[in-house]
This record gives C-alpha cells, structure tokens and sequence, in this order.
C-alpha cells in the first residue's frame, strides 16, 4: 500500500516540478528506468512467492540501476552505446515478462 | 536480483499447471496457490512496516524516473521515432525547400542590384541636370550670377551714343569671355535682348537707360578691361562723341536682375533621332 502511494507520489513530483533531465544523464536515464522497473516486477513477484526480503529488494533495485547505467556508458566509450542498449533492453524486457508471467500466475491462477 | 532464489518455486508452477484445489489451511501457508493473492491483499492495508517504507522510497524514484524520461522523450525530439525512409524524404524536401529559396534570394538580390545601379543612374543623371540648370540658367538670366568682372561706366553729355555703340560693346565684352551681362543693374543681355534707339537715349527690353549707362560684366577682369580699352574700341569711340569711359575691375560683381523667360510660340524641339 505504502509502496503503491510512493509510485503515485514520484509521479506526481515529476509532473509537478517539470525537472529537465542533465545532458550528460540523458542516454542513461532510459536505461536506468526499465532496469529500475525489472527490479521492481522481479520484487512482486518475490512478495507474492512469499520470499520478499526488503534488503534484497534495495540491493537488486541499485545494482540493476547501475550496471545498466554502466553497461551503456561502457557501450558508448567502445562506440556501440545503441547496440548495447538495445541489448540491455532486451534482457531486461525478457525478466519483465518473465516476472509478470510468474505474478500472472499468482494473481489470476492462470 | 530478488527473484532468482525462487527458480524451483516458478519450476513447480510450470510443471503443476493446474492448480490444486482451494484448501482453506493452504491459503496461509507458503506454497499455496493463493498465498500470493492473500499476500497482496494482506498488503494493501497501510502498514509501515521498514520493508513498505524502503520500497515505497524506492517506488518514488522509480516513479519520478519514468514521468522524467516520458516528458524528455516527448519535449526534445518528434523525429525520434520516424522511420528512416521517411527522415530522407523530408530531408530532401526540406534541402528542395532551401535550394528554392536560395534561388528566390539570389534572383531578388540580382533585382536589387539593378534598382540599385538605375537608382545610381538616376541620382547621376539628376546630378547632370542640376548642373546643366545651373549653366543653361547664368546663360538664359534666370538666375542670378556673381564672380569677378568689370564694371563700366560710361557717360555721354551730348547723347551722341545710340544702340549700336551699346551693342558693339556688349559684342567686345562677349568676345571677351563675359560670362554674365547686365546694364543699369536693372536689365540682364540675354540672346533674345532688343537694343532699340529711341528719341532720348536707348531702351533695351523696353526698358529706358537713363546716363550713365552702367556695364556689369562677369568673367577675366583683366580681359575683359582689355576688350573695352583696346584701340578702336568701346573707350575711343565713346571718347570721339565727347563721352568718357571708366572701367573698374572688381573680384565680386553681382548680377541680381533676371530675365524672363517665356514658353516659345512657334519654335519647337526637334525629336532626336532614338531619343
């Protein structure tokens, strides 16, 4: 509930103070945020099997954000900062579905 | 990642499809079908427990990520997600568009460039003008001239001089370079002036001359000194009748009276071949 009301909350800041993204984050930004949303579907699912740990959540959530971020700066130093970004994409639009599979299952029994 | 300790757990869904029936003691344990739900609806009641306060600050992150990124995608670039065929095409029409101004401001500069050469042509012509008007003015008298010259001044007790002594001397003064001529200060020579003998004198433009007859004439002082004292000339005929010439020459003469000129009657322009 309080996780649902911090979702709502974030979006509202954002759409209230109108922030422009810094140049130099902006490759990143994109990148962070699936990464983040991986973590945060992979998190449901771990609540709904009954194995959700909040430590495990925070340490997922940071090093999902950061190794993506890292891998698209490492992409764009070697010059296939697309290439690899799409690749995060993919990896991490694989987990996503895969995770919302499980919590699927969870929720609806099917 | 928080989901990898539960790979046998998502194993034994994936071979167990189906799922058991309801048990209501299952419902609260782990593994049961339902746990999850019961999991989730447990949830939604507000609880702070440590676990909902850290994921709920990390949902705002994640929240304020994606509004972020949402609102940079749609502010910065509508091209982003044009497909490539279509970037060319308006490429090119955009190139299409540039080359046809360019062209328009090339052609308008050319337009420009020739305004501004007749403008130039113009302005030089009128330049001409202006100073044909100035020439063709001091030598018509309808406008006033100064510059140096002489001034005559002739006086004749007897009255023995009559136009043709007036007119020889305005011949010699002419032949002499006089470039403006006035007589009595009141009657400018022009081409067209009369000198006509009448029974007291000479009337020039129908104007009377009174004695002494007074010669204003621009042009080389010392020329036109010249032309009046030479032997045989304007001093020794006027000094034959009994008369005495004096000749001043001045570096400034005036020559302020005008004459009038009217729109000719019977003489017309003769139209210039391509003209």
């Amino acid at each position: 509930m309080i996780a649902a009301i911090g979702l709502v909350i974030g979006i509202a800041l954002g759409l209230i103070f109108e922030p422009s993204v810094p140049v130099g984050m902006q490759p990143y930004l994109p990148i962070a945020v699936v990464a983040a949303l991986d973590a945060v579907f992979g998190g449901l699912r771990a609540f709904l099997d009954g194995i959700f740990d909040d430590k495990v959540f925070v340490i997922s959530f940071v090093s999902n954000v950061s190794i993506a971020a890292l891998i698209v700066y490492l992409g764009d130093q070697l010059g296939v900062g697309g290439q690899l970004s799409t690749g995060v994409i993919v990896v991490l639009g694989i987990r996503i579905f895969s995770n919302v599979a499980a919590i699927r299952r969870h929720v609806f029994h099917a | 990642m928080s989901s990898t300790p539960d790979d046998d757990h998502q194993l034994r869904f994936e071979l167990d499809p189906e799922p058991t029936p309801k048990r209501p003691e299952s419902a609260a344990t782990r593994g049961g079908p339902d746990a999850g739900r019961d999991r989730l609806i447990a949830a939604m009641k507000p609880r702070a427990s440590r676990a909902q306060v850290v994921v709920a600050v990390l949902m705002v992150l994640v929240g304020f990520g994606l509004v972020l990124q949402v609102r940079t995608t749609h502010s910065t670039n509508d091209f982003a997600g044009a497909r490539r065929g279509d970037l060319i095409e308006l490429l090119d029409s955009l190139e299409a568009a540039s080359q046809r101004t360019q062209s328009q401001i090339d052609s308008l500069e050319e337009t420009k460039a020739s305004l501004q050469s007749d403008t130039d042509r113009n302005q030089a012509a009128l330049d001409a003008a202006r100073e044909q008007v100035q020439v063709l003015g001091i030598l018509a008298g309808t406008i006033p001239a100064q510059g140096p010259g002489v001034r005559i001044t002739i006086t004749d007790p007897s009255k023995a001089i009559g136009s043709s002594t007036l007119l020889n001397a305005l011949e010699e003064l002419r032949d002499a370079g006089a470039e403006a001529i006035e007589l009595n200060d009141s009657v400018r020579v022009v081409a067209q002036t009369a000198l006509v003998d009448v029974d007291d004198g000479v009337q020039v433009d129908g104007i009377q001359l009174q004695q002494p007859y007074v010669i204003e004439a621009i042009g080389s002082a010392h020329t036109l000194h010249e032309a009046v004292r030479f032997p045989g000339g304007l001093r020794d005929e006027v000094e034959t009748f009994g008369g005495s010439v004096r000749v001043r020459e001045l570096s400034d003469i005036e020559i302020a009276s005008l004459h009038q000129v009217e729109q000719p009657q019977y003489a017309q322009t003769v139209p210039q071949p391509g003209g």
